[in-house]
Formats: structure tokens, sequence, C-alpha cells
């Protein structure tokens, strides 16, 4: 990754923080001053959806040619996704305890991110589960589309046909309700864009590390043979 | 070593005038004190937000420098 683009996400990540809790957000009831959580729970989500997206993307490509490179970007990428999805359920559920009442509501929004975080959870147990590198990489390269196919429906389009709590989904408006004179924009899109380059960093630290990993053996074998 | 006490007495010496002007001025209306103390709640989180990402850079530069002795150990075998 760029080191300009490390420091596009500190600095973009600084002023969502400083601006997401100083600047003005509209006065609602209910939600009070927590409409600022939207600024730091809702990236987490689209930070987990475009991190599984390239996730998808290079496992497509894995299948396409598969080199062990296209696998570890294909593995790491739904870790990360898999990390920010643990992190927006966690902060979603503290937010839930305030303006509906309890951590789990059994909310169709909350149960279809739960049934997709658990769908790539068992993307890990299958990666897991396979000695051969070449068969694993194919079988949850394949998974994977699966996955990201389960995860679309359960997250953006079942939650908006029957009645839910959550904004954008059922009978709620997306957030277009609260950010009346689009102040709320100019926080929330860099806070997307700067926790998804964190993530990406994340990704290409973890990558490396497996690459060096793979050497490392590599040469221990070349020494005992 | 006289050098050190000199340089101790003078920071003992800053709290003590701090403590003074505190007591003197119980007004103070800074910034920090102001609104709620929301700006302490900013800090608090400025300062864990430098540290992770100070943290990650640190290991960025870590990995960086494996990959370099890695590829020196290499290439000399090959």
């Amino acid at each position: 990754m760029k080191n300009w683009l490390k420091i596009v996400a500190v600095v973009l990540l600084f002023y969502v923080h400083i601006g997401g809790m100083l600047f003005d957000v509209p006065r609602l009831n209910i939600l009070n001053e927590t409409v600022r959580a939207l600024y730091f729970h809702v990236p987490m989500w689209f930070g987990m959806v475009l991190l599984f997206l390239l996730s998808v993307y290079y496992s497509i490509m894995y299948l396409r040619n598969p080199t062990q490179r296209l696998d570890y970007l294909a593995v790491e990428y739904a870790n990360a996704g898999l990390l920010f999805g643990i992190l927006g359920m966690l902060t979603g559920m503290l937010w839930a305890n305030y303006a509906w009442g309890s951590p789990w509501h059994g909310d169709p929004k909350q149960n279809g991110a739960a049934i997709a975080l658990l769908v790539y959870l068992a993307y890990f147990v299958l990666r897991g589960s396979v000695e051969n590198d070449e068969q694993r990489g194919r079988l949850s390269a394949v998974y994977n589309i699966f996955a990201f196919a389960a995860m679309v429906p359960l997250i953006f389009i079942i939650p908006r046909m029957t009645s839910s709590m959550h904004p954008g989904s059922g009978g709620n408006p997306g957030f277009n309700m609260y950010d009346l004179d689009n102040r709320m924009r100019l926080i929330f899109y860099p806070a997307v864009i700067a926790w998804f380059l964190i993530g990406v960093w994340i990704v290409s630290i973890r990558v490396k590390v497996r690459t060096l990993e793979e050497k490392i053996l590599e040469l221990e074998h070349g020494k005992t043979y | 070593m006289e050098k050190l006490i000199k340089n101790i007495l003078r920071v003992a010496l800053l709290f003590v005038s701090a403590v003074a002007y505190g007591q003197a001025d119980p007004e103070m209306a800074d910034v920090m004190r102001s609104e709620g103390k929301i700006y302490v709640v900013v800090g608090i989180i400025l300062i864990v937000l430098t540290g992770l990402v100070v943290y990650l850079f640190m290991l960025d530069r870590k990995v960086k420098r494996l990959e370099t002795l890695l590829g020196e150990k290499n290439s000399p075998s090959k």
C-alpha cells in the first residue's frame, strides 16, 4: 500500500473523530447525541462490505489463475472484513440498547447481519479443515463467492422487505432522515473512506507476514532436504 | 549532578506556580472545561487513535524490515 494513502487515511480519521464529536448534528428525539454514532457505527459496515467485495474479487481471480498471492489476498480481505463486521455488530448493540431498549432486538437487520457474519466465519472453518493448499484455495474461493452472494440479501434485501426498526430498512428511511442539510454527509463519507483504507492497510501488512512465513518455511525446507 | 538537581527544582517550581495560579484565578474558563467538557473526551479519543495509528505504522515498518532481512538472507543462497 502506498504511503500517501496511509497518511490520507490517518488525516481523515482524525478529521472524522474531531468533527464527529464536535460539529453540529440534527436534534432528534430518543437519539439525541447518539446520532453521532452514525459516524462510527455505519462506516464499519460499509468498510466490511467493501473489504468483502475485494475478497470475492480476489477469489474469482484465484479461480481464473490460482496463485498463492491471490489466495492470501482473498483470505486477508475476508479476515479484515470480519473484524469490521464484529466491531459494527458490537457498536450496533450498544447503540440499540439506548435507541431501541435492548442490545439484541431480533430485528431483521440485526439477525441478517449476524447470519452473514456466521456465513463468513464458516469460510474460515472451511479453510482450517483442508490440508492441501490447492484444494483449500479452490474450495474456499468457491465458498467465498457463495458467502458474498448470501450476505447481500441478508443485509440489504431481507431487512427492507419486512418491518425493521433499523434506519434504511423496511418502513424506515435511510439516514437521509437525519441529514436535513447534508451536514452529516461531510463527516460520514470521509469516515467510510478512512476506515476502508485502514482495512486495506491491515490487509497489506497481514499479506506480507503470510508471504514471509512461506519464505521462511521454504528456506527451512531447503536446509533439511 | 548539580545540573540535575537544578532541573528538578525548576520543574517543581513550575508545578508550584501552576497550582498557585490555579488558586488565584478559579474562574479559568479554558477550552477543555467548556461545554460539558466534551473536549476532554475528544482529547482522550484522539490519544487512543494516535496510539493505534503509531502502532500500525511501527508494525508496518517492522514487517518491511523483516522482508529486507529475509531478502538478503535468501539472495546469496540462490
